[in-house]
């Protein structure tokens, strides 16, 4: 994307391609939707808050309606009982989307292999982001995030007028 | 081991429905008959001895060396702050014993997480259902001779 570093050019205007433009515009404005079920929330609330901000990188709307994020946080275990809930959660977000698993236990179930843990998000919804850790530091999340929008800018985005086109 | 006082007070006030009475470790433990768990409980509760308090009740799985489930009751006296265990040994043929519910209404949904989990059928409970573990759940999880390795989704996964 050549958009905001190198500046406008001598004629005062940039040029750019219509897909890094939403893919701009898209991950600086990701409206998150935190599903948070064990101790990782303590560290998200922490990155979430003033000391380290997910404001500051375009992701401080926290939305408790799925039907208007851009992006599943799940931190923390998953029971198989509430798989059905977050697959549900999930089904109600609209495109575009993207999901981060936060801590050992979204990752792949963690210390709890027993009869009652979902063994990784991704048994349940495609992933995005993998965020180790048990839990987390903000710091990790946070660089969870630069990779998110890493991906967003680089991925190809669905437009209607695309759409109509193919 | 010794005897307190209050275990010698039990086995006098109930010589035909416990099996022992002994302290240990600073706990004093009662070993009760199962066919008799109901009475003894109803006067465990009531004056003289006064123990107002179910504080827990769980389930051990012996089953491999002694062939049974225990039950284990921890009542409390308020006015002497004593804690008492009680055991209820259950023979693998029969895994029922009486409900402590109409008794404590704190034994209601312990009951039922016994039951969740290890399959005991407590004979009076009201509403006897699972407590955590969703329906169509098969078998009851705690127990020894549940396969470590069993997993029952709800629904299939994506891999």
């Amino acid at each position: 994307m050549g958009m905001s570093k190198r500046g406008p050019g001598p004629g005062g205007f940039l040029t750019t391609t219509f897909n890094s433009l939403l893919g701009w515009g898209r991950k600086y404005s990701l409206f998150q939707y935190p599903f948070i079920t064990a101790c990782c929330g303590m560290e998200y609330m922490s990155a979430a808050a003033a000391r380290f901000d997910l404001d500051r990188f375009g992701a401080g709307w926290t939305r408790f309606s799925p039907r208007q994020a851009d992006m599943l946080l799940v931190v923390g275990t998953i029971s198989q009982k509430q798989a059905s809930v977050v697959r549900t959660v999930w089904e109600q977000m609209a495109e575009p989307k993207w999901v981060m698993a936060i801590g050992a236990c979204a990752v792949s179930g963690g210390i709890y292999d027993n009869y009652a843990v979902v063994q990784g998000l991704d048994e349940i919804i495609p992933v995005d982001v993998y965020v180790p850790g048990c839990p987390p530091r903000p710091e990790t999340i946070l660089d969870a995030l630069l990779k998110l929008q890493d991906k967003v800018q680089k991925q190809g985005h669905d437009w209607r007028w695309q759409k109509r086109k193919s | 081991m010794a005897e307190t006082q209050i275990l010698s007070e039990i086995r006098r006030l109930f010589p035909d429905k416990i099996r022992e009475a002994f302290s240990l470790l600073g706990e004093d433990v009662v070993v009760a008959e199962p066919k008799a768990f109901l009475a003894l409980a109803r006067g465990l509760r009531d004056k003289p001895l006064n123990y107002a308090l179910l504080l827990d009740l769980t389930c051990v799985d012996t089953l491999a060396c002694q062939s049974c489930l225990e039950m284990v009751y921890t009542f409390y006296a308020l006015d002497r702050n004593h804690r008492l265990r009680v055991k209820v040994p259950l023979p693998a043929d029969d895994l029922s014993i009486s409900s402590l519910a109409a008794l404590w209404k704190n034994a209601d949904w312990l009951e039922r997480e016994v039951y969740d989990l290890f399959g005991v059928r407590f004979e009076g409970h009201p509403d006897l259902r699972r407590l955590f573990l969703y329906d169509g759940f098969e078998g009851h999880p705690l127990r020894k001779d549940y396969p470590l390795r069993k997993r029952q989704p709800t629904f299939p996964s994506r891999k």
